[in-house]
């Protein structure tokens, strides 16, 4: 019997409901004004009384207005068909609703019920299989989809049947499965699993090594983020945080691309519509728009829908990892998900905290955050989610508390900067504040030391040094002028420009600059930190300056050249004849 | 706004504080509207059978056995073709002495756009200003904010821009606006013969601060009638945001809610979301653009209500007076068109994005020239040449006087460029060069 109430409150969309039976923290209702069923979740309770956030707008809801309790915290559906969808916050699916506008309490269905899918059976009656175990998989838009044992079951079970291989639909049984005590339970393609849950069907989760290509130098080169790493980018308005968090999620070498569109503008989840079905991914070949999920929350939709959004994307995550795919979750932006809460804590009258957020704002983003990482599924395949969340901190103070929660628990950290931006280098992320924890991990060092060469380690952290180096004489420069100090001082100096300009500045507008594939970050690393370790020979340092601006101009054009193309060989031929000109040694 | 009939009256006020007053009611719906003694107020809690209501123009001389009715309805505007020409107030009702215009009544501060209905807007806005035609140029479906110290000309570029962008509409939201600045818009509008495309929704200082909560909601939803039902194309104008936000602080503060930043509500990003977010390119052709105004104190951006507007806008302007030739320009540097490259070179001419970059880096190597020279640098032949270049471009392109169309503002740039620079100065695809130089 579903317990029932009748709702006594409201404020906004925070709601009291007085029930007649048990509730749980978290449990989903539905109320229904004027003939409209509204969802909403329950946050807090007392006595008699439920305090739900209603996902919608409250307008015309009454007391009295009757509420119908689930028994289940907000779930998501899973199984395949989800790839290349626009879902709200909910996962309710955007294209299949009516009209122009949203309409309040229109719920539509994730997935598609009717779609036959090629299934080939993995398990073998008599297997012995437990939660997020594979039974088959089905081709899903060019991947290997798992069906899997539902991630709810407990214990072990036996396989009595499996569907042969054939096409059918997500509703049809697909095995038989009976548990210790000999009841069946029939397995469909379709599963259902609360997103505040993590969900942890698999045997390990080490630390995470393997380099995760993005095509942009100043991630891989510099600052390089892992499989199931997690990386934030924290920068005020007009820093370049959407063109740079699109231009991941159109390279990254992953199998899956979901984007959490959190509660930011509704213009850029549309050039994502617009454009990812035609942009093609150049890892593969096919269309862009076949790996990737869309979570749109935009700012104009309702503030509590959006604080779920981030947790539906994050589940979603977590079932294609256990597949053994490489999944990427974006999530612009954190900010908006953190002033969700806040609005919430607000109306529950809570004690603030910092900056009025709630007091576990920490352990909120802390918990969220931990459930990104590599795993070893309990097969042997292999996993991961990669979680890079953007901040956009208030008055562009990277000392407010979602941006320093964030930088407690995240590994990589894009710092974008105002300054940088306005002197157009772009991505503007600061080359000195900006970190990669995962430079330091021994498993990442012998993993690049194999794969990439054993001293880009240590060439990484040179250009590092010089790009400080580079800063502090610039310093110097302002103080003293450029007579200043000596020649051998402006040299140091652009040979950080040199650095900044080739690799770490990267034209996202530009079709061959935008994507640079690692054998060719691995050239152009190497040519410039052998320039930086030459001598030269100047004699003023407007010679300094004039020679090293047209390095940098011939280095541009090899990053704007087809790799290894004639004009790219040619200009890199123009350089060796521009570096005998001065250099000593 | 008249009773209907068969309405209960209640007439037993319980609480009443600045601007809200409590009172026992049942029935009474979230979000709806009631009449204190005439007085409009929305119905912003209720706890059990106690309902608090928000009294938009304050609770003076309010009696605690005032008439109470409920009106069974969210704020609504009637909507239709008889908007054209009016102004109203924040509760739209006429202030022009006119009639009440008939039409449809729809609820203001409706739902929002489905994200995959939406169209990437791609039509540019001519407003004459190259600021912004050249520099920052608009798309309709934008929002985008004047930034702007209170002393600044942004209603006159506000009229200029909103006459000459060849729109169908234009919907004026006047929120804690001088009886002269509107009076300005009155008179502006009338003397271009433009009254009949213009619907204004104005409160003044004159006016209670809380009603201008409504004016966004007002005038958006008007627009909305002539961008969805009729396929136009429609220019929405909101000065002063500023005071909006500040409205919102008053009312939250009220409400015994915990401030955030700079005493601003802590949902203040949301509630400015939810209006700029009403900018949209509607797939059949309709659109609603916004320009708003927000203006700073101390130039300070930082502040909250800039900060939040910047991280929802789709960029912003800045004016400055330019002291070289004396006349307000739209600063190239600062101000920033997130929609530009939609339009930009591809429905304008081809050359647009490099002379636009090219103009505005020799116009910072002028700057760099000037600060040379006050720190009594010697001043190279190229300093000196940007130098002249940056008070032609100045008062030439970037000057609010100035109108032309995109087209002609090319040419001029290339005119100053030969003026002034060689070629290789100039750094613009040889292409181009070959064919626009001016010899």
């Amino acid at each position: 019997m579903a317990t029932k109430g009748i709702v006594k409150g409201i404020v906004s969309n925070l709601v009291t409901v007085e029930v007649d039976g048990p509730v749980s923290q978290n449990e989903i209702c539905y109320i229904s004004v004027g003939g409209v069923k509204l969802m909403a979740e329950v946050i807090k309770v007392i006595g008699k009384n439920a305090f739900v956030q209603v996902f919608e707008s409250t307008r015309g809801m009454r007391v009295g207005d009757e509420a119908e309790f689930q028994g289940h915290m907000l779930e998501v559906t899973l199984g395949p068909g989800m790839l290349s969808r626009n879902y709200d916050g909910l996962q309710n699916d955007l294209d299949k609703m009516q009209g122009v506008f949203l309409k309040r309490g229109e719920y539509t269905f994730p997935l598609d019920s009717e779609k036959k899918w090629a299934f080939k059976p993995l398990a073998k009656v008599g297997d012995r299989v437990g939660a997020g175990d594979w039974l088959g998989e089905v081709d899903e838009n060019s991947q290997p989809h798992k069906i899997m044992v539902p991630f709810t079951f407990q214990g072990t079970y036996t396989v009595k049947e499996v569907a042969a291989e054939g096409a059918y639909t997500i509703n049809d049984t697909m095995a038989v499965l009976t548990d210790a005590n000999g009841a069946e339970v029939k397995v469909t393609m379709v599963q259902k699993w609360p997103v505040k849950r993590a969900i942890t069907c698999y045997r390990e989760k080490p630390r995470p090594f393997k380099l995760l290509e993005t095509g942009v130098r100043t991630i891989d080169t510099v600052n390089p983020i892992v499989e199931g790493g997690t990386g934030f980018i924290p920068g005020p308005f007009g820093t370049g945080k959407t063109v740079l968090q699109h231009a991941i999620s159109k390279q990254a070498e992953a199998d899956i691309v979901i984007i959490a569109a959190c509660g930011e503008r509704a213009n850029e989840v549309v050039e994502v519509f617009t454009e990812f079905p035609e942009l093609i991914d150049p890892h593969t070949g096919r269309k862009l728009m076949e790996r990737t999920i869309i979570i749109a929350n935009t700012s104009n939709m309702p503030v509590a829908a959006r604080e779920a959004s981030v947790y539906t994307a994050m589940t979603i995550a977590e079932y294609y990892r256990g597949m053994g795919l490489k999944v990427l979750l974006m999530a612009d932006s954190t900010s908006r998900w953190a002033q969700a809460l806040r609005e919430m804590s607000n109306r529950l009258e809570e004690l603030p905290g910092p900056d009025a957020f709630p007091m576990d704002l920490s352990a909120i983003v802390a918990n969220f955050y931990a459930r990104a990482g590599f795993v070893h599924l309990k097969n042997g395949a292999t996993g991961s989610v990669t979680f890079i969340g953007t901040v956009s901190p208030a008055g562009g103070n990277l000392k407010e508390p979602v941006t320093e929660n964030t930088k407690k628990v995240a590994r990589c950290f894009y710092a974008l900067e105002q300054e940088r931006a306005d002197r157009k280098r772009y991505p503007a992320v600061n080359p000195i504040d900006s970190y990669s924890k995962y430079l330091e991990y021994p498993e990442f060092q012998e993993y690049i030391s194999k794969h990439i060469s054993p001293n880009w380690i240590e060439k990484v952290n040179e250009i590092k040094t010089r790009m400080l180096r580079g800063k502090e004489i610039a310093e110097q420069i302002n103080i003293l002028g450029d007579d200043g100090v000596p020649v051998a001082y402006h040299v140091t100096f652009w040979k950080s420009e040199l650095i900044d300009f080739v690799i770490l500045q990267q034209d996202a507008f530009d079709a061959i600059d935008a994507v640079t594939p690692l054998a060719r970050q691995e050239f152009m690393l190497d040519r410039v930190v052998n320039i930086c370790r030459a001598e030269f020979q100047f004699d003023t340092f407007l010679d300094v300056m004039d020679y090293f601006k047209k390095m940098i101009n011939i280095c541009k054009q090899m990053n704007y050249s087809e790799y290894q193309s004639e004009a790219f060989k040619q200009h890199n031929a123009e350089l060796d004849e521009l570096l005998k000109e001065r250099i000593v040694k | 706004m008249a009773t209907k009939a068969f309405q209960k009256i209640y007439t037993k006020i319980t609480q009443i504080t600045k601007a809200t007053c409590s009172l026992k009611a049942t029935g009474v719906g979230y979000d709806e509207l009631a009449s204190v003694d005439g007085k409009l107020a929305q119905v912003v809690k209720i706890v059990g059978d106690e309902v608090t209501l928000q009294v938009f123009s304050g609770t003076e001389g309010i009696r605690t056995n005032a008439e109470v009715v409920f009106m069974g309805k969210a704020p609504s505007l009637k909507v239709g073709d008889q908007l054209a020409g009016r102004f109203f107030n924040a509760y739209g009702e006429p202030i022009d002495g006119g009639p009440i215009p008939e039409g449809r009544e729809v609820e203001i501060g409706g739902p929002s756009v489905n994200p995959v209905r939406r169209k990437q807007p791609s039509e540019l806005i001519a407003t004459g200003i190259a600021g912004i035609d050249l520099n920052n140029t608009l798309v309709t479906g934008q929002k985008i904010p004047f930034f702007a110290d209170p002393d600044q000309p942004f209603n006159q570029v506000m009229a200029m821009v909103a006459l000459r962008a060849q729109s169908d509409k234009i919907i004026l939201g006047g929120m804690g606006m001088t009886n002269d600045d509107y009076l300005f818009f009155k008179n502006t509008f009338s003397n271009a013969g433009a009254l009949d495309r213009i619907v204004s929704f104005i409160n003044t200082t004159e006016d209670p601060s809380v009603e201008r909560i409504l004016i966004p909601d007002m005038a958006l939803t008007a627009a909305e009638y002539f961008a969805v039902e009729k396929n136009e194309k429609v220019l929405v104008l909101l000065t002063d945001m500023t005071n909006y936000a500040d409205a919102l602080a008053i009312v939250s503060n009220r409400m015994d809610q915990i401030p955030s930043k700079d005493s601003m509500p802590g949902s203040l990003y949301s509630d400015l979301a939810k209006i700029y977010e009403k900018a949209v390119q509607f797939p059949a052709g309709g659109s609603i653009t916004i320009i708003a105004v927000t203006t700073l104190s101390g130039g300070d951006i930082t502040h909250a209500v800039p900060d939040n507007t910047g991280y929802i806008t789709e960029g912003q302007l800045y004016l400055r007076r330019d002291s070289d030739v004396g006349k307000v320009i739209v600063d190239p540097f600062r101000s920033l068109s997130r929609l530009k490259q939609l339009v930009t070179g591809k429905k304008t001419r081809e050359d647009h994005p490099q002379v636009m970059n090219a103009a505005v880096r020799l116009y910072a190597d002028a700057a760099n020239a000037k600060t040379k020279m006050e720190n009594g640098f010697d001043l190279t032949d190229y300093d000196n040449r940007a130098l002249a270049f940056a008070k032609d471009y100045s008062s030439k392109l970037l000057a609010i006087d100035v109108n032309l169309d995109t087209t002609e503002m090319l040419d001029v740039a290339w005119g100053l460029f030969a003026k002034y620079f060689n070629p290789a100065e100039v750094n613009i695809k040889q292409v181009f060069v070959d064919k626009y130089w001016k010899n």
